[in-house]
Order: C-alpha cells, then sequence, then structure tokens
C-alpha cells in the first residue's frame, strides 16, 4: 500500500492539541509497535493521553469532547511529530480518522512519512498558527491543489507544499513506482560506483 | 568549483537523478541497517509486489527492539515479553531468510542495537549514505557518512530500489572550541547544544560538528554526539573523518582490506569541508563552559547543568512538564530521589561508556532502593566488557548486568518503569512515558548515572572522581 488514495480536500471542524513538541512516543507509544501490520493502530492513537487508568476516555483530551467527534483535522502546538522515524505515528492518525495536521512547524521525518500515507500535514506562519490554535472547532476547508485552507469567514490561509507532494496527494501517485522506473539511471550510477571502486 | 560542506560532498556523490522543482532527486543509499520494528510492512510490499531486495550485499539487518535482555533458558526459550514481541523477531527471521539478507540474529556474535552492531562490524564507511528505519540512524555520521531515519514506507523504496527520493537539506555548522572539563562526557555536550539550539533547532538541517574539541573526541564519543543530533530536530549529525576514524576502523570485519583500503583512506581525506565553504547556519559553543548536565522536563531540549537549578516555567505547558517530573523551579535537580538507573542504548551502551560507569561504581554499592540495569550495546561489548571484569563490577555493586538490546531505552521488550518511578538514564528521549507509562526519565551521562545509583539521588559525579583523585 504505498500508494496512497487520492486526496484533493479535507472539509472538517478542527480540533487543537495545542501542546507543542507532541512526539510520537505520544502519538503511538512503542509497546504497540510490535505489530507487523500497518492497520489496526487508531484504538491506540494517543493513548495514554486519551484514556484514563481505568481504560475510559479521559474527558480533558481535546479529541474526546463532544464537540471533536467526527474531526479530521488537528491543529497541534509547534514542533509536531518530533522524536521517531516510526511511521505507525502516521498510520495511527489516519486509522483515528485524521486527515490533515496543521502546526506552525512540524518534525521532518513524520511529515515525509505523513504525506507519503495521504496525510496531509501542512505548515503556516506563527501568526496564523495562533489564530488557529485560539479557534477550536471552527469548520476548514482544506485545497491540496490550491494550497489553501478556507476559514468560515471567507478568508484564506496559504501554505506551501513541495510540487512533488501536492502532485503524490492529488493523484494517489505511487512513489515506489516512480523510483522503480529509474532503474535505467540507477543501473548506470551502480556501474560508476564500481569502476571508482 | 566554489567551496563545498562536507554535505554537498556526500550529496553530490550519490545523487542518481538531481532534483528539480517539480520531483525530488534520487539519492543512491550505500548501506541499509534493518531491525524487527519497522521492517515487516516493507518486506511484505516487496512480496505485494513480486519485488527482490536489489542489492543484498548494501543490506544488514539485527534484532534489538523487541528483544528480551533476559537470557534463554534451559530449553533455549527467550523470555519474550509478548507473544507479538516474539512473532516480529521471527517475521525478520523469515523476511531475511526469504530475501536472502544478512542477519546478525541470536546465534551471531555480532549481534547489537543497530547502531553499535554496525559501525562495530565495520559496516559504516566515512563518505556512504546510510539508512535504517531508525531515528538514531545519524550516529553513523560520526564516521563522515550521511546518515539518516526512514520510515517504513521508504525502508520498502531502499529494498526494492537502493534509493530514495529526497530533497536535499540545508546545513547547519556547530562549531565546539575548549576542552571539556573533568567529569564532563560527550553525553553532556550534546545536551549542552541540544539545550542551546532547542529541539526544533536542528528542523530541515543537517548538522556538521566541528572544531577542535570534536576533532580531540573518540569515535565512541562522536557516535554519542551525532546520535542524538535527531534530538535537535536534525536528521543527520555530520563529523569528517581523520585519522581518529580510520585507525578506529581499520581491521573491522567489513572494512576495506589492503590495496583497496589504502585507496579509500585516500579518498576518505577529501571528505571535509572545504576551506571558505559556507553553512545555512552557524552556531558557537565554548566547551570550556560545560559542566555535567541533565535533563528536568519532558524533552531533550529541557537540560539543566547538575549543579544548577530547574527554570522557572516559560509558559503553562512548560509548568506542566515540570508538574509531570514533579520538579519545582528554583530548586537543585540533585538530591531528587532516584528509583530506576538505566545504562544502556545507541547513546551510550559501548565499551567505553560502561567503563565510565563501572570506575564510579567499583567498591560501591547501588543504594538499597534503586533497581540498577547495565545492558551493554551488542555481543561484542559484553564480551570485551567481561573479559575486562566490568560485569563483575556492576554485579557487585548491585546492579543487573543483561543481554545486549535496546532494553529500556524505548521499553518494548518488557525493561520498563513503573508510573511515577524516577528513572536517571543514559538514553536520548525522555518524552513522557517512554520507559514505562508515566515513568519519569532523566537523561544523562554514564557518570551521572553511576553516582546517583550510588547515591540514590540525582548526584554530581565530579564529587565522586574527586574521592578517586585524593584516594
Amino acid at each position: 500500500m504505498s500508494s496512497s488514495r487520492p486526496l484533493a480536500y479535507v472539509h472538517s471542524r478542527t480540533a487543537v492539541l495545542a501542546n507543542e513538541n507532541i512526539d510520537t512516543d505520544r502519538i503511538i507509544p512503542a509497546r504497540f509497535l510490535t505489530t507487523t501490520e500497518r492497520t489496526g493502530l487508531g484504538k491506540h492513537a494517543f493513548e495514554d493521553w486519551r484514556y484514563l487508568a481505568d481504560g475510559s476516555d479521559n474527558p480533558e483530551f481535546a479529541l474526546n469532547k463532544p464537540a471533536a467527534r467526527g474531526c479530521h483535522i488537528i491543529v497541534a502546538g509547534r514542533n509536531f511529530g518530533c522524536g521517531s522515524s516510526r511511521e505507525h505515528a502516521p498510520w495511527a492518525l489516519l486509522d483515528y480518522g485524521i486527515t490533515a495536521v496543521i502546526s506552525s512547524e512540524i518534525a521532518d521525518i513524520f511529515r515525509g512519512n505523513a504525506l507519503k500515507n495521504g496525510l496531509l500535514a501542512v505548515v503556516v506562519s506563527a501568526a496564523e498558527h495562533r489564530w488557529l490554535l485560539e479557534h477550536p472547532g471552527i469548520e476548514l476547508r482544506i485545497d491540496v491543489a490550491a494550497g489553501s485552507i478556507r476559514l468560515p469567514d471567507g478568508g484564506e490561509i496559504r501554505f506551501e507544499l513541495d510540487e512533488f507532494s501536492r502532485h503524490c496527494l492529488l493523484n494517489g501517485v505511487d512513489q515506489l513506482g516512480f523510483l522503480l522506473q529509474q532503474d535505467n539511471a540507477i543501473t548506470a550510477f551502480e556501474k560508476n560506483l564500481e569502476q571508482a571502486a | 568549483m566554489s567551496a563545498r560542506t562536507l554535505l554537498d560532498k556526500l550529496w553530490d556523490a550519490h545523487q542518481v537523478v538531481a532534483e528539480t522543482a517539480a520531483t525530488p532527486g534520487v539519492l543512491y543509499i550505500d548501506l541499509h541497517l534493518v531491525h524487527e520494528v519497522t521492517s515487516p510492512q516493507a518486506f511484505d510490499e516487496l512480496r505485494s509486489r513480486g519485488l527482490t531486495v536489489r542489492r543484498r550485499d548494501r543490506t544488514l539487518a539485527t534484532l534489538d527492539h523487541s528483544t528480551p535482555t533476559l537470557p534463554a533458558d534451559a530449553d533455549g526459550r527467550r523470555p519474550y515479553y509478548t507473544p507479538e514481541a516474539e512473532s516480529q523477531v521471527a517475521k525478520l527471521e523469515a523476511n531475511v531468510a526469504e530475501f536472502g539478507v544478512d542477519l546478525l540474529g541470536w546465534d551471531s556474535p555480532d549481534r547489537g542495537i543497530v547502531h553499535v552492531a554496525g559501525p562495530e562490524v565495520g559496516a559504516t564507511h566515512p563518505g556512504m549514505t546510510i539508512v535504517c528505519g531508525d531515528s538514531h540512524t545519524a550516529t553513523h555520521g560520526a564516521f563522515g557518512a550521511l546518515a539518516f531515519g526512514i520510515g517504513t514506507t521508504e525502508v520498502g523504496h531502499v529494498l526494492a530500489t537502493q534509493c530514495l527520493l529526497q530533497r536535499k537539506p540545508r546545513s547547519l555548522a556547530i562549531h565546539v572550541e575548549g576542552q571539556l572539563q573533568r567529569g564532563v562526557t560527550a553525553k553532556d555536550l550534546i545536551l549542552h547544544i541540544i539545550g542551546q539550539i532547542g529541539i526544533g533547532g536542528g528542523t530541515g538541517h543537517v548538522i556538521e560538528y566541528r572544531g577542535s574539541t570534536i576533532r580531540s573526541l573518540s569515535m565512541e564519543e562522536r557516535m554519542t554526539v551525532c546520535n542524538m543530533s535527531i534530538e535537535a530536530g536534525a536528521r543527520a549529525g555530520l563529523i569528517a573523518p581523520d585519522d581518529t576514524t580510520f585507525s578506529w576502523l581499520e581491521g573491522r570485519q567489513r572494512a576495506p582490506k589492503g590495496a583497496a583500503w589504502d585507496k579509500a583512506v585516500a579518498h576518505w581525506r577529501t571528505l571535509a569541508s572545504d576551506e571558505g565553504a559556507k553553512y545555512d547556519q552557524d552556531v558557537h559553543i565554548d566547551a570550556s563552559t560545560i559542566t555535567p548536565s541533565v535533563t528536568y522536563g519532558t524533552h531533550p531540549g529541557m537540560v539543566v547543568p547538575i549543579a544548577g537549578n530547574v527554570p522557572k516555567a516559560a509558559d503553562a505547558l512548560e509548568q506542566k512538564a515540570l508538574d509531570y517530573m514533579r520538579v519545582t523551579a528554583g530548586k537543585p535537580m540533585t538530591g531528587e530521589h532516584v528509583d530506576v538507573v538505566f545504562v544502556g542504548s545507541c547513546t551510550n551502551a559501548r565499551l567505553s561508556d560502561l567503563h565510565a560507569a563501572a570506575g564510579i561504581l567499583r567498591g560501591r554499592k547501588v543504594a538499597d532502593h534503586v533497581r540498577m540495569l547495565v545492558v551493554p550495546g551488542s555481543e561484542k561489548v559484553r564480551r570485551e566488557a567481561e573479559a575486562a571484569g566490568l560485569h563483575e563490577v556492576f554485579l557487585a555493586a548491585g546492579a543487573e548486568w543483561r543481554e545486549p538490546g535496546c532494553s529500556m531505552c524505548i521499553a518494548m521488550n518488557g525493561d520498563l518503569a513503573r508510573p511515577g518511578q524516577l528513572v536517571v538514564s543514559t538514553s536520548n528521549r525522555n518524552f513522557e512515558g517512554r520507559q514505562g507509562k508515566g515513568a519519569r526519565t532523566v537523561l544523562a551521562s554514564p557518570l551521572v548515572a553511576a553516582a546517583s545509583a550510588v547515591a540514590g539521588v540525582i548526584a554530581d559525579p565530579r564529587d565522586y572522581l574527586d574521592q578517586e583523585a585524593a584516594a
């Protein structure tokens, strides 16, 4: 499943997780990494934050609040996804129903993993980020092709996305397939390597 | 040609197809390290597409994350924490057999944590590109290799094509000058650096560590520094190779031999940033001012000198971190009650780390209320430590001497702390719950860890080193 399904728009209310530096251990604790599947991790997303000791929902956790039910967009504090390279983090979020994460800063490896799986990782300016953090529950419409977030009042936030990631999201491009097509160039490169050795 | 940085040279040498505005570049990968946690779905992908591993000779697997650190029983059964952990290891064993990949498995004298074992067998060479489905792959940058962590989808890409789609990161030079003081280790240096630049300070960048202090570090110390580059947000850390690098590598089983060695070294000597090369960012650190350091909060950028006080929280979120850690602004970290001490991980489980910890524990006892785990980074480290009698020092002091693995750094294998326990740990992450749900982690050097184990509270190792000097 290295090609994800095409994603052109995300239309949803937001849930706000204002904490900075939400790390991959918070998103999916390491004890759930013994799975050998990509699916089924949603029930453990944010496990130690989301549930109380008795296993019931933590009412304080933003995504457990009634208003956040059915939200597909998380607005998160700065430096979301820092820590490990575990792709289980975006897998868990997607399986939990999240299709976009917005922050002012998103960790490199997490962001790359997210975009490869059709989880839209959006970086916005600090001022726009602050505004989004202060307005939980608003309805956003993220347009991948246009690189824009439409606000309820008709305003718009622009975001950067490199062309290739945009193309892959919109078309569900299979990146492994793309690499396999480079076989001639790779073979030529390897030949040069061996001659140099 | 204009002056190039080490990153420029490594990047240029591995570009199969250059990046354009529309597409990332195709980057060739010289060495792919594999472990049981982040590879099963990638092998499944290959299987479902009928693909093979393109370069088995450039792929090396080991078992480390889910593996128990207690020995097998008389029937050879290993005490896995869960059936899932056992089946994950079995799955890697089956995958390497099916796809023909070398495995440093249970029967190998070279098995160990991927970032300890890889360099040890001489698989890591200067000038290489190295990846692994593990963010601490940055460790290998200590050899002047461009080494970074990747996700499982990319593990599949490399298995199938030996390449990755990448855009070139920016460069950040960290210039370190001045002599490290007694009792101050490479761990204190990197904790200090992360404290200075912050855990997002290296995002989007590759760090090159430079300067006289870095040049004077041993290979093991350089690995400790590069290892935690990701804790500053940088995917990779680099140190230009030099005679320290070459003499450490020479003679290891996967290092070049004979004429090939000489030719390789001649090439490796060119792998330094050119005079006048420009970095996107520069940071200057005075090593002589650094003291033993520990973390006081819930991320690796919350660092304080061990003799200093917990800083005041800047906002409500920082206050939450202090509350989680049960520490108080304005109060010292020394004297905090310790429950568990962990010496191990790809950051600090090499022979020199164990020597450092044993130096303080020799002739002393771990405090009665403290549980101390010492987990060597590899089978080779274990053998060498035992040959030097270090295990006897640990056992006599009341510590547990375990088999190699990631153990309590990631707490996947059952080696974990209980809720609320405070762990002084030589590992790399102090996130909430990292070492067990509700566990509180204080990152520290092996010297601080050993001193704290003896004192039963967070302790300054210089007090113990002073006693030795006086004795």
